[in-house]
């Protein structure tokens, strides 16, 4: 078993660099011509949202409820991590390593944020926590309005622009390694039960609140983590942007994608950013587009486009490695022996 | 083992049991019997420390339940296994016993193997989602999950609720077992007869007061019992 586990480590990761090296190899072959640097760009973007829809995928999908207001939290990791790298420049850091303690910085400060918010609104469930959450996030929004050290409501510009898309690339798949581990963990396992059913959990002798508030505080961790990645990657950033539309598309992500995959978010999350940049002329029906492809999704898939299901790469590999093995001996086998 | 003494509960302006003492020795099946909004589950709810009570005291083995939490309460081995099948439908019917031993994880597998060994059928659909079993099985999973927590008591809720004549047979047959291996069962129950038969004694509440108490055989053969719950 422990063995098992281990090679499914080694399999995944090399998976995981194996797309790495692909797009290495797409951008550096400049295949894309005078673009690469657009592309790149997209992907970047790509990268970050797919942090805060996994992120908030904790919520939404693992602990089933939801929350309006996860833009709040990537906001609080957006600012945070570039005032720290704003106060770290030119103190000889190697940028990796700015970048990093930013990152970092961003999401402790959206950490310690969600379980500011999560202690009195996970009191509450269903449509009061979603009303809640809403109101959260307004407030920081509106603090962030006011606070000189934010830039008062004006744009916050000057930021370093440290997001590369390979070093993003890299955070990203921490990130949701981190999270795809937190599900499976027994913390995961809890706040299903928890989920599945509140009373039976709370006799099982599950301390529900602090579950939930722990689930809370990771997905606003990882929601600061995709903020600090997008403030160093806009190098300017203004309070409304991160106003309840923002939350709404990062929500609209998860449900399309799939509540409760973090397979449906990665893909929802690619797709659906880069979508806008390729349509760039159409980019004021994005949202019109969302909510068609929204109420088509809830028709045809209520549980998003791919459900629960994730995606497995030791599985598949374990198919594979069984078709051949019925090939190799299961030629002589049915027909050819009568 | 478990001493209640004057118990008062509210649910907002409404005050559903008026001080209720009731007491439960080590190794007996009691039961609780009375009608629809009686205050039999809020009682165990409130032993197991979902509620909070207004007045009065819990004991258990020496311990006042009134202020702990019930994910301490169940630490003490006192389970409870909720009205109504609460069991974890979208979990498989491993994850739901692995649930069952949140508390106390050492040892987790033998016990497993023990509920297994007493639940055939759950053996067999291991790794089905638990929202996919018959109700009599997902009864049997609301017990084995109770039992993972290897409880010196357990309280139940309705076990029989929703379910076939033949079935309800099974899930008592089952009460009786696990009180054999030395566990202490508290039993709420409407089905008074069945309730009754396999009790050592019983509670008849009515609107929040214990009414009549006594051995189980004698209630059986109590006048007002037999008028009021057993249909004779």
């Amino acid at each position: 078993m422990e063995r098992r586990v281990k090679i499914s480590y080694v399999i995944n990761f090399l998976g995981v660099l194996a797309v790495f090296l692909l797009f290495v190899l797409l951008f550096e072959s400049r295949v894309f011509g005078a673009a690469t640097q657009y592309i790149k760009g997209i992907c970047t973007t790509a990268c970050y949202t797919i942090i805060m829809v996994a992120s908030l995928n904790l919520v939404v999908g693992c602990m089933g409820e939801f929350s309006l207001g996860h833009a709040g939290f990537v906001s609080v990791g957006a600012y945070a991590s570039a005032i720290v790298s704003g106060a770290l420049t030119g103190k000889g850091l190697p940028d990796l390593a700015l970048f990093l303690i930013a990152l970092l910085a961003g999401g402790i400060a959206a950490g310690i944020t969600g379980v500011m918010v999560g202690i009195p609104a996970l009191r509450l469930r269903g449509d009061y926590l979603a009303i809640v959450t809403v109101a959260f996030a307004e407030i920081i929004r509106v603090c962030f309005c006011n606070f000189s050290i934010t830039g008062g409501g004006k744009t916050m510009s000057g930021i370093l622009k440290l997001s590369d898309f390979y070093w993003c690339y890299w955070v990203m798949a921490a990130c949701v390694a981190v999270m795809y581990l937190y599900i499976r963990s027994k913390f995961g396992r809890t706040v299903k039960a928890i989920r599945e059913d509140y009373i039976a959990a709370a006799a099982a002798g599950i301390n529900v609140t602090y579950y939930k508030v722990l689930t809370f505080t990771v997905a606003a961790f990882f929601a600061g983590v995709g903020g600090g990645v997008y403030a160093h990657y806009m190098t300017a950033m203004i309070p409304t942007n991160f106003n309840f539309m923002y939350s709404a598309e990062l929500l609209s992500e998860v449900i399309i994608g799939g509540i409760g995959s973090l397979t449906g978010s990665i893909i929802g999350a690619a797709f659906l950013s880069s979508l806008p940049e390729m349509m760039r002329q159409f980019s004021q029906y994005r949202m019109l587009a969302y909510s068609v492809v929204l109420i088509i999704v809830m028709i045809f898939k209520p549980g998003g486009i791919f459900g629960s299901w994730e995606f497995s790469l030791t599985r598949l590999l374990r198919r594979a490695e069984k078709k051949e093995h019925e090939k190799a001996e299961g030629g002589v086998k049915p027909w050819k022996q009568l | 083992m478990l001493e209640v003494k004057n118990l008062a509960v509210s649910y907002g302006a409404v005050k559903a049991i008026h001080g209720v003492s009731l007491e439960v020795h080590d190794g007996e099946v009691v039961s609780l019997i009375g009608a629809n909004g009686a205050g039999k589950t809020t009682i165990l709810r409130t032993i197991s420390g979902l509620k909070k009570a207004d007045d009065g005291e819990i004991r258990f083995d020496g311990t006042d339940l009134r202020k702990m939490d019930p994910s301490k309460i169940i630490t003490l081995k006192l389970a409870h296994v909720p009205e109504g099948r609460h069991i974890f439908p979208q979990m498989t019917v491993e994850e739901n016993l692995e649930m069952g031993a949140f508390t106390d994880r050492k040892d987790m597998e033998a016990n497993m193997e023990e509920v297994f060994g007493r639940f055939g059928r759950l053996k067999e659909r291991k790794k089905q989602l638990a929202g996919t079993l018959s109700g009599g099985e997902q009864q049997m999973l609301a017990v084995g999950r109770a039992l993972m927590a290897k409880p010196k008591m357990i309280l139940m809720d309705e076990p029989s609720m929703g379910l076939s004549p033949l079935l309800v047979k099974e899930i008592f047959s089952i009460i009786k077992e696990v009180n054999r291996k030395g566990i202490t069962v508290l039993l709420v129950e409407q089905n008074a007869k069945m309730a009754l038969s396999i009790s050592s004694r019983a509670y008849v509440m009515e609107t929040g007061k214990i009414t009549i108490s006594g051995n189980a055989g004698e209630l059986l053969r109590d006048d007002r019992v037999k008028k009021a719950y057993l249909g004779q």
